[in-house]
């Protein structure tokens, strides 16, 4: 990547922010009164008053605008409504549990779906093949909230061999993580084999072979690397999904992480930690794009002298 | 609707083939969805009780298959409701939420893509930028962010549902009208006088509707699993209303003694998003002539 696009692709992701930063501030002003959903509408005018200067809701709408501009890039998101504790806090609290939850699972999905594709790949239109490709249908047809409360039902019900809610134990990360590594393991065993069966052909395999290299090294030293351009693509685009996806998993499983603090805060209507979610994961996400970005130059050298435009699909 | 495109090319393609030309599960697929929209167009007659009536007295039935009276066929929910009937109107009112959704998103979509590609400058930059910042946070965490900020309404959840996949729309039409204004028939139309109006609605329109109408098929399954997901999590359909995800989730308290409440309406999602990927995944392959080798 050359500098010029670099400094695009930052410019570009500050925008966002940005945007998204401005956007939270006109819902939250377009929202109703916050002061009256704090204190009711039986208080007085005095309290109502003495609450409006305390969040400085008595100011001119563009002071509040770069106040609330100030305060964010300071990494104050204000205080959450419903405890006083200020969002960050409760957020602070919650990341580790949702990283836990996430990585793994993510980590889970990614080695189990590139292995299933290279094994379809390798014994293409065997009955293995359509045996891995139906499993990963079903993967990614299973809408995550039913897949978890079918391994609920059977697992913590049914056999009572492992517990259905909480996160005190290493047992308790095992369903939700199946529950939201299999929608994974789906998706990227189905581009690991399409992107496999694009090299398996090429002339550097038969070269490889060949030179007499062992099978298993011509698959992950030769093949798996070549291979690995459109998989990194699918894994930048799927983090939007384990977001989504975690903010389910974490519900139905009562893991302590964000994604339950964000339905938690959704149902009462608790804006500062919801819009602290908000763009904490905006970052996040700008981040993760340029982090695939950054792996396209580490996989494949070409990429590093090449302008990018149009090479993604 | 989500076979609209392909009909054209089977009759080409298919003597080449020595396969069947309908794989079973393709048809199983397709009679699925058939199915639901025949349960969508006649709840009124095939429901056998009102969906909302309770019966305190005979709550919490089994269906007829774990032992239970030809009365309730699926038994009844916690509230004595009868599931069946519960089941038929939930499908009406997730694919009407679904189909409603989808074409909001379509309509606005599709149409700030032409207002994209005609007017370019200003105007084409604000509005993909719009669309790169929708693109750039999962669709979900808008919705949870427009429902704290605006309240649980119908109509909020309506336009919600909207809201989500119009940038692909804009982003598809923008496109595809930019490369067909360069084309000869708009030059032509152009040359003979017509509005810009006339040459969208009547020569570019008709031309890019195929590719629009694969984006719908596409968008559809993605709105019906936003809608269950909201529901499931009590923040989208809500009752007296019903839909799949609202009865999934109410029906989560009560797995250890009527699981049937919860399975059922997830069996009926889980099997509509398999059955229109495996149609999506079938005329894809049918149309991309390069992945015909490829893929069994």
């Amino acid at each position: 990547m050359n500098k010029g696009m670099l400094t695009t692709k930052l410019v570009r992701g500050l925008l966002t922010i940005w945007l998204i930063v401005s956007f939270t501030f006109i819902a939250l002003n377009l929202s109703g009164d916050p002061i009256e959903a704090l204190v009711g509408d039986q208080a007085s005018p005095a309290v109502i008053a003495h609450y409006r200067e305390k969040f400085g809701l008595d100011r001119p709408l563009w002071e509040q605008y770069l106040s609330y501009l100030g305060n964010i890039v300071q990494g104050d998101f204000g205080l959450s409504l419903s405890d006083q504790k200020p969002a960050v806090d409760l957020i602070a609290a919650a990341l580790p549990y949702t990283l836990r939850l996430g990585l793994t699972a993510f980590i889970f999905g990614l080695i189990l779906g590139i292995v299933l594709g290279i094994v379809a790949a390798l014994n293409r239109n065997s009955w293995i093949d359509r045996f891995v490709m139906s499993f990963a249908v079903l993967g990614f047809s299973l809408p995550n909230f039913f897949l978890g409360i079918l391994l609920i039902l059977l697992f913590a019900l049914r056999w009572r061999v492992l517990p259905s809610a909480g996160a005190d134990t290493a047992w308790h990360l095992v369903l939700p993580v199946i529950t939201l590594g299999t929608h994974f393991a789906g998706i990227f065993a189905r581009f690991t084999r399409s992107a496999m069966l694009e090299v398996l052909n090429k002339q550097y395999m038969v070269a490889s072979r060949a030179k007499g290299a062992p099978r298993l090294r011509r698959i992950l030293w030769h093949a798996l690397p070549n291979a690995a351009i459109p998989i990194v693509t699918v894994v930048g685009l799927k983090l939007g999904d384990l977001v989504a996806g975690s903010i389910i998993v974490e519900t139905v499983f009562a893991w302590p992480g964000i994604g339950r603090l964000l339905v938690g805060a959704v149902t009462s209507r608790d804006f500062a930690v919801v819009q602290a979610i908000l763009i904490m994961v905006a970052v996040t996400m700008v981040l993760a794009n340029f982090a695939v970005d950054f792996i396209y130059t580490l996989i494949d050298p070409r990429m590093r002298a090449v302008p990018q435009e149009g090479r993604r699909p | 609707m989500t076979l609209a495109l392909p009909w054209r090319r089977w009759g080409r393609t298919a003597p080449t083939k020595t396969r069947q030309r309908y794989p079973a599960v393709v048809v199983l697929a397709m009679l699925f969805i058939v199915f639901l929209f025949c349960i969508f167009c006649f709840a009124d007659v095939l429901a056998p009780y009102d969906y909302r009536a309770q019966s305190l007295r005979h709550r919490l039935a089994p269906p007829i298959f774990l032992g239970g009276t030809g009365t309730h066929f699926l038994g009844t929910d916690e509230l004595g409701r009868d599931v069946l009937s519960r089941l038929i109107y939930a499908i009406r009112f997730s694919i009407l939420v679904a189909l409603g959704g989808t074409a909001i998103g379509a309509l606005v979509g599709t149409m700030l893509g032409f207002l994209a590609a005609h007017f370019r400058g200003l105007v084409e930059e604000i509005i993909m930028m719009l669309a790169d910042v929708q693109a750039s946070l999962p669709f979900m965490l808008i919705a949870l962010a427009l429902i704290a900020a605006f309240g649980g309404s119908f109509l909020l959840f309506i336009f919600i549902m909207g809201f989500y996949g119009w940038e692909i729309f804009a982003r598809l039409t923008r496109g595809v009208v930019i490369s067909a204004q360069g084309q000869g028939y708009a030059t032509a139309m152009t040359a003979l006088g017509a509005t810009p109006w006339t040459i969208y609605t009547r020569h570019i329109l008709p031309n890019i509707m195929s590719v629009l109408i694969v984006q719908f098929t596409l968008n559809f399954p993605q709105v019906i699993l936003l809608e269950t997901s909201l529901s499931f999590l009590g923040l989208g359909i809500r009752p007296p209303l019903t839909s799949l995800g609202q009865m999934l989730g109410a029906g989560r308290a009560y797995l250890t003694t009527a699981w049937w409440i919860a399975v059922l309406p997830g069996t009926v999602i889980f099997l509509t998003t398999m059955s229109i990927s495996i149609l999506g995944d079938w005329i894809r392959d049918r149309l991309d002539p390069t992945l015909r080798g490829s893929s069994s």
